[in-house]
């Protein structure tokens, strides 16, 4: 650059007169307008926890009343009138049902997840997606009326209620909640994790096996427990799978299988007084049981992670 | 992207190069008037210039170490540094040998020089000062082929150098008091010299400058027949 | 280590042979042909959007990754052109290494990051031993040596790209790319990285793409300026000693950016 190129150039330069950076004179009112809105969102939060909070309430004051020893180890009173007995065949049943369902759930949407977000260029995955949307929204007496006319009604493949056909209709509503908050977990996992991995010359299953899924893992137990939850609540769908005993049923096959909800259901629906009571109990010892679920899945979640 | 403060710094680097390049070349025309007229009023003035050069070549330098440690110029731009902080130095030292001159005029005192030598140590300083203007041109222009043109009037120089100390030992043979006298005005001769060489060092670092080619020169140097690109 | 098929060029570690890039359609870098010498390190430099990154990840197949991604042309390593058909671009990958502009470690212990590059790879050798002299080899060992079983997270940053540094050696690839590696570290902190850079290239071939002038004088022998041409696409303006293209670089473009003087 010769120097009478650099005389132009200074010369030729404008300097744009900075804006004096006056103080903003409305600050006051931004200040308001911003602790009203602080107000108003204060407020929304309140009244969606206000319902939250009655429930809890309610619950835990009714069913502590009528939770006691003898509720937690025994099981059903046949009668509706009379006091005594407990849930235990219910509470079998539940976890037994949501085992199965888990054991068929959370692999099959996990892997769908794990499909959609690490092969997003195949050209099933917008498929994929849209089917697992509309299943999350299908109502579940739906759900129970295809497992009831597949697998329970008449000469189908299972010929009556039972314990596996209450499993997979669990299953059937697990599935799309374990794979779209688990597709939302994958996808968390940064970039830069995988193209590590590949860098160093990895394969795809090593990658997504050794690396994208443990990174998630804490989020996958998560997702997993939400569909947890939403199972173990569950009524319309056992109603046409399960149906509902009086005993513990241990067997997979042949015999309707109880269900804490099933109970509530039946106990909650008549106009007697002990039942109702028992119905209380039931309810908190289901809010219980998730509520220890959840803590359990926090606690391995946290110690999967380095 | 453009570097408005750094370039400003640059430029105000070269205008200071060249008032310290014009003042040094003056004073060598000075300094050997001086020495030739006697005029020992000049002569002291030329020994107290040297500080001021002195002081503006580091100066130079200082400005030239802060723009390089807060700038990072690279390229052209580092180039240019350097040849600024090299340019000063040999401007610096061309000014001791102006100083030089004033010490040996007055050490002469009122002697005259010997009349066959008084027109030639001007004449010397002459050509050794047009070399500087030319350098300092070259490197205003940032022009290669003009600093590569200039090293040749060298032999102008030493040839006049040749001459003067043939007469200064015919002198000495023919009257042996002479001999101090001499020996003076051989070392101020023998400065006039040595800032020509100064000149063509100088031309060295603006040909460097240009075209990011250190080449040595000499008074045998050809400059290329058409500007080279390295 | 290296049979060299061509022959002729002996010295080179990598070489690529009128590469051209395509996203889709659009030509993201055209005709770039460079050779990377070995055990040296060649820094990528240039405006943003000039492909350096895109030129350097075409170099271990990373591209591959990208769905609309396409390589034209050759890159030639140990005279073979690893787009070849045949060409498996894991096992390229594994041969040429990569470093990432941000820290990434697993989240797995130290011990694992280092170790587990070289597991999936196959290594059947001492694992203490070869993790002990990754790390030392990625000046990381002193540091780590008490805290093994620690989380790869728990560190600074600059460790961690020293331990991602040292996960790639662990695999013992013959290049190693770097993309920005220091961009996200401290001055401090990308001194240390830059001398281990310089510590590296006595056993490995290095080629760092960098946005960092005076990284890229410091770090390098050589230097590669990018620019991107008028239809949006990258090209190699000049390639030469990073003596050469800091001091007196040819091209006037380069003269421009390495000046700050650029667009």
């Amino acid at each position: 650059m010769t120097s009478t190129e650099l005389n132009t150039s200074s010369e030729s330069v404008v300097f744009s007169v900075a804006d004096k950076g006056e103080m903003p004179g409305n600050y006051a009112a931004r200040k308001r307008k911003n602790q009203i809105m602080e107000g108003i969102l204060f407020l929304a939060i309140l009244m969606a926890l206000i319902p939250l909070a009655l429930i809890l309430f309610e619950v835990i004051r009714r069913g502590a009343s009528a939770m006691n020893f003898e509720f937690l180890t025994s099981v059903q009173n046949i009668s509706l009138i009379r006091e005594g007995g407990g849930y235990l065949n219910g509470l079998f049943g539940t976890l037994y049902m949501v085992g199965i369902a888990s054991l068929i759930a959370v692999p099959l949407g996990v892997a769908t997840a794990t499909y959609v977000v690490e092969y997003s260029n195949s050209k099933l995955v917008p498929f994929i997606q849209f089917f697992t949307d509309v299943m999350t929204g299908v109502p579940s007496i739906f759900v129970g009326l295809f497992v009831y006319t597949i697998l329970v009604q008449g000469d189908s493949i299972f010929g009556g209620f039972s314990t596996l056909a209450g499993g997979l209709g669990l299953s059937l509503i697990m599935i799309p909640i374990i794979a779209r908050a688990s597709e939302e977990v994958i996808r968390l996992v940064p970039d830069d994790l995988r193209n590590a991995a590949y860098g160093l010359g990895a394969r795809r299953w090593q990658v997504v096996m050794q690396i994208v899924l443990p990174t998630a893992a804490s989020g996958l137990i998560t997702a997993s427990m939400l569909a947890v939850a939403r199972a173990a609540g569950e009524t319309a769908v056992l109603l046409l799978t399960a149906l509902g005993a009086f005993k513990i049923v241990p067997e997979l096959l042949g015999s309707p299988q109880a269900a804490l909800p099933l109970i509530i259901f039946n106990e909650a629906r008549g106009p007697f007084e002990p039942a109702h009571a028992r119905a209380w109990a039931g309810a908190l010892e289901l809010m219980l049981l998730v509520l220890l679920l959840t803590l359990i899945a926090r606690y391995i979640g946290r110690k999967t992670q380095v | 992207m453009t570097r408005e403060a750094f370039d400003r710094e640059l430029k105000a680097l070269n205008e200071r190069i060249l008032r310290l390049g014009n003042v040094v070349e003056e004073d060598i025309l000075k300094a050997a008037m001086a020495l030739k007229e006697r005029d020992l009023r000049t002569s002291r003035e030329m020994i107290a210039a040297d500080e001021w050069v002195n002081n503006q070549r580091i100066e130079i330098m200082m400005a030239s170490f802060t723009l390089i440690a807060t700038q990072q110029p690279a390229g052209p731009d580092m180039r240019a540094l350097a040849a600024t902080i090299e340019i000063a130095g040999e401007l610096e030292r061309i000014h001791d040998y102006v100083k030089g001159l004033g010490k040996i005029s007055l050490k002469l005192a009122e002697i005259p020089l010997p009349a066959a030598l008084a027109d030639l140590i001007p004449q010397m300083a002459a050509i050794a000062g047009v070399m500087l203007q030319q350098a300092l041109d070259a490197f205003a222009a940032n022009d290669a082929t003009l600093a590569r043109a200039i090293p040749v009037q060298d032999n102008d120089v030493d040839e006049l150098y040749r001459q003067i100390s043939y007469e200064l030992t015919t002198t000495v043979t023919q009257d042996s008091g002479a001999y101090e006298n001499a020996n003076l005005i051989q070392w101020a001769v023998h400065n006039l010299e040595r800032s020509a060489d100064r000149v063509i060092n100088i031309c060295e670092w603006v040909v460097y400058k240009a075209v990011g080619k250190y080449v040595e020169m000499d008074s045998e140097y050809e400059a290329p027949a058409t500007a080279v690109t390295p | 280590m290296t049979i060299n098929h061509n022959g002729s060029a002996a010295g080179l570690a990598v070489e690529a042979k009128n590469m051209n890039v395509y996203y889709g359609s659009f030509r993201a870098v055209k005709d770039i042909s460079l050779k990377i010498e070995r055990n040296s390190i060649t820094a990528l430099i240039g405006p943003s959007g000039c492909g350096k990154s895109t030129v350097l990840r075409s170099f271990n197949r990373m591209n591959d990754l990208v769905p609309s991604a396409r390589v034209e042309g050759e890159i030639l390593f140990q005279g073979n052109n690893i787009y070849a058909e045949n060409v498996d671009p894991v096992e390229v990958r594994r041969r040429i290494g990569m470093v990432f502009q941000k820290p990434n470690p697993f989240p797995k212990s130290i011990y694992e990051n280092v170790a587990w590059g070289a597991r999936i790879n196959g290594f059947k050798g001492n694992m203490d031993e070869l993790v002990e002299q990754s790390l030392h080899h990625a000046a990381l060992w002193d540091e780590v040596k008490d805290k093994l079983d620690q989380s790869g997270l728990s560190l600074s940053g600059g460790q961690q790209q020293r331990l991602c540094i040292a996960r790639t050696i662990a695999v013992k690839p013959e290049i190693i790319l770097m993309d920005e590696p220091a961009s996200a570290l401290d001055p401090i902190a990308t001194l240390r990285i830059e001398d281990l850079i310089r510590e590296l290239k006595k056993e490995y071939t290095i080629l760092i793409v960098t946005h960092n002038m005076q990284q890229a004088a410091r770090a390098s022998d050589y230097t590669a300026f990018f620019n991107m041409d008028s239809d949006r696409a990258g090209y190699l303006v000049e390639f030469s000693e990073t003596d050469e293209i800091f001091t007196n670089p040819k091209h006037e473009l380069t003269e421009q950016y390495i000046t700050g003087r650029f667009g």
